[in-house]
């Protein structure tokens, strides 16, 4: 069966002017029980790297809000239960 | 990273530790004190930092006996009625004795529990009978209390590998076999012990959010101790006792009379009465609440709007800071106040869990299961009613035991045609072209638990369920398709949900009455302690199908009188003469 790509908003947002990606951080990425954040390459802006949610899975349990040493993520409750 | 590389490297270690959330971290550390010389490793799907049910914390300890509020033989005869006598009372009774211990141990590594103006443990009535809710303030330092405790002991910690098989050989435990989430390599681990702390069966059940991962669990509990305990050959117990539990309606986390109770909240119906005598999650309880969902008074709320400002505020403080910090985001969102309204409440997904039931792999009091050489604790192992306390202290009793086990054994042999045969079974859906995505093999059996498994149970809809779960078990091993490492892992879960399904619906099947509530509600049968005042174990069969069987209940400890038995079933509220 062929695959479709279906949109999705994610709850986890990231203020990239805040996030230090670019410095080597992943404290979000390595504390997040699911796994669902990753770090990707900026096309443009100042910064290099940025901290995303890249699936869908979230159980808006907030460590990666809570350790975020600058304070850049987000937590917010999933659309279909908000 | 999540790219799949071809890899697979062995290890070594005394006693393997799965699973870093509550209950391991405590095996761990309490084996490694007893024998310094042990190689100890503890290994966690996720980060142990933030791992397991209290990945952010909890709001208190639901189940403490401290000198002078409760006694051992008091608590063990209350889990005994709460559980409809289905309970071998060794196991809750050395809990019973150890737990204060274990309270000191918690208080020396700095998580603060709620002391009154004279410095005692300020403990609350929750419970039917007896006092032993110990509120935690600071709840929400638990994690990284344990995790400084760890790196102190030098535990061996490895993050983001998932065991998905036991090994065993001559008999007893061999080890495991492990797949990194993010790269998809393999790690066998030889271990002359291993303790299973894998946490609760929580994405079993669909929320009726229709959210995958808004569980009342956390959703990285799948049910890999069931699952991984079944295919070792371990018996499970009391499967069909199914985890329901009252929440906040959407958001899915605990509505918390424990924390709100003592301070005067309460469960209420929509005219704002209470209905149930006593808040403790119970099945009997839990099937009041169904019955007042189902009748012209529902929905059933969280009723604090009747509580002085300064009450609410202390409340709101606890519950948004600890266990589900983001609660307070969602009220936000929905515009309301504890102060102003009433919130809405519903019943929970199905799920196995003894840390609020009974379903669990079957143990004893040293936290042993049926196969030579392997543990479990916490919300995975049949001690009902545990809570975060009991997977401490149950954790500690398995690590202790474990270390000791270890004295006297090599490794055991195993085959190593079994780790081949699982690399080709894990790595299947790698090698398709296209396919079935983990997310949709997930959502269909999850959504089929909804449909045919959740109480009240009716015999045709499991055999239904039966046949369906086959259906979707066939696609799962043919045509499931995955494109890289983080969708290997879920399919993996995918897969132990599957096991998890089909144990629910086998188990539930054999008992053929009706017991514990709204758990085990099989609607064509009444209770019947006749014949089924027993456990059910259910192990895998030699035709590859769970097989159930009874087993006595051992003969208790604590005896229960006659006119104690059915404390729990007076659930509902009658009313007083006056009121009539």
């Amino acid at each position: 069966m062929p695959l479709a790509q279906t949109q999705t908003s994610v709850p986890v947002v990231v203020d990239d002017d805040l996030c230090i990606a670019d410095k080597g951080c992943t404290v979000c990425v390595d504390v997040c029980p699911l796994d669902v954040l990753r770090i990707k390459d900026m096309a443009e802006g100042p910064k290099s790297k940025t901290a995303f949610m890249q699936y869908d899975e979230c159980w808006y349990c907030m460590p990666c809000e809570a350790d975020c040493p600058t304070g850049a993520v987000t937590v917010n409750i999933p659309y279909l239960l908000k | 990273m999540d790219e799949i590389l071809d890899g697979i490297s062995q290890i070594d270690c005394d006693v393997l530790v799965i699973g870093g959330g509550t209950a391991g971290p405590m095996a761990a550390l309490k084996a490694k004190r007893k024998n310094p010389e042990a190689n100890v490793v503890l290994l966690d799907k996720a980060n142990v930092k933030r791992s397991g049910a209290i990945a952010m914390g909890m709001d208190g300890l639901n189940n403490t006996i401290i000198p002078g509020h409760a006694t051992p033989e008091q608590y063990t005869k209350e889990i005994t009625i709460a559980n409809d006598g289905i309970v071998d009372q060794a196991p809750i009774y050395r809990y019973a004795q150890g737990c204060y211990e274990i309270i000191q141990e918690l208080d020396s590594f700095g998580i603060r529990f709620q002391k009154d103006q004279n410095g005692e443990y300020d403990v609350k009535k929750v419970h039917h009978i007896g006092t032993y809710v110990l509120p935690m303030p600071n709840g929400d330092t638990v994690k990284k209390a344990l995790y400084r405790q760890l790196r102190k002991a030098r535990i061996n910690i490895s993050n983001r590998y998932m065991a998905t098989r036991l090994l065993t050989g001559e008999g007893r435990i061999a080890g495991a076999i492990c797949v990194n989430t993010r790269t998809a390599e393999f790690l066998v681990v030889r271990a002359k012990a291993v303790v299973m702390c894998l946490g609760a069966a929580g994405r079993l059940g669909l929320p009726t959010s229709g959210y995958m991962y808004g569980t009342y669990e956390n959703p990285t509990n799948t049910g890999e101790g069931y699952s991984m305990a079944y295919h070792a050959g371990a018996d499970l117990a009391n499967l069909e006792c199914y985890q329901i539990n009252p929440l906040i309606k959407d958001y899915n986390g605990p509505a918390c009379a424990y924390v709100a109770g003592p301070m005067g909240g309460y469960t209420a119906n929509a005219e704002g009465e209470r209905f149930i005598e006593c808040d403790y999650w119970s099945g009997q309880m839990m099937q009041e609440f169904y019955d007042e969902l189902q009748s012209g008074k529902g929905p059933v709320y969280l009723k604090l709007n009747h509580l002085a400002e300064e009450t609410v505020a202390e409340i709101e403080r606890v519950l948004h800071i600890v266990e589900r910090p983001t609660r307070g985001h969602f009220h936000k969102n929905r515009g309301t106040d504890y102060r102003k309204q009433m919130i809405e409440m519903h019943i929970s997904e199905i799920g196995f869990c003894s840390g609020h039931s009974a379903s669990g792999v079957f143990v004893d009091e040293n936290a042993r299961t049926s196969v030579q050489g392997l543990y479990a604790a916490g919300d995975m192992a049949n001690v009902p009613h545990n809570y975060m306390l009991g997977a401490f202290t149950n954790g500690a009793f398995a690590g202790l035991d474990a270390v000791d086990f270890i004295k006297d054994v090599d490794f055991a042999k195993f085959d190593h045609g079994d780790v081949e045969a699982e690399r080709n079974r894990v790595l299947a859906p790698t090698k398709r072209d296209d396919g079935i995505p983990p997310n949709q093999i997930e959502f269909k059996t999850r959504r089929l638990v909804n449909d045919y498994l959740q109480p009240p149970k009716v015999t045709a809809k499991m055999e239904t369920a039966q046949r369906r779960f086959a259906e979707v078990r066939d696609d799962m091993q043919n045509a499931m398709y995955v494109q890289n490492a983080h969708e290997l892992m879920r399919s993996l879960e995918a897969s132990t949900i599957m096991d998890c399904a089909e144990m629910a619906a086998s188990a539930s099947l054999y008992r053929t009455e009706s017991r514990w509530g709204l758990y085990h509600n099989r609607v064509e049968y009444e209770k019947d302690d006749e014949n089924w005042f027993c456990h059910t174990l259910l192990k895998k069969g030699e035709n590859g199908l769970p097989e159930s069987r009874k087993q006595d209940v051992k003969p208790y400890i604590v005896e229960i009188e006659d006119d104690e038995k059915d404390a729990y079933d007076k659930q509902r509220v009658q009313p007083t003469e006056a009121a009539e």
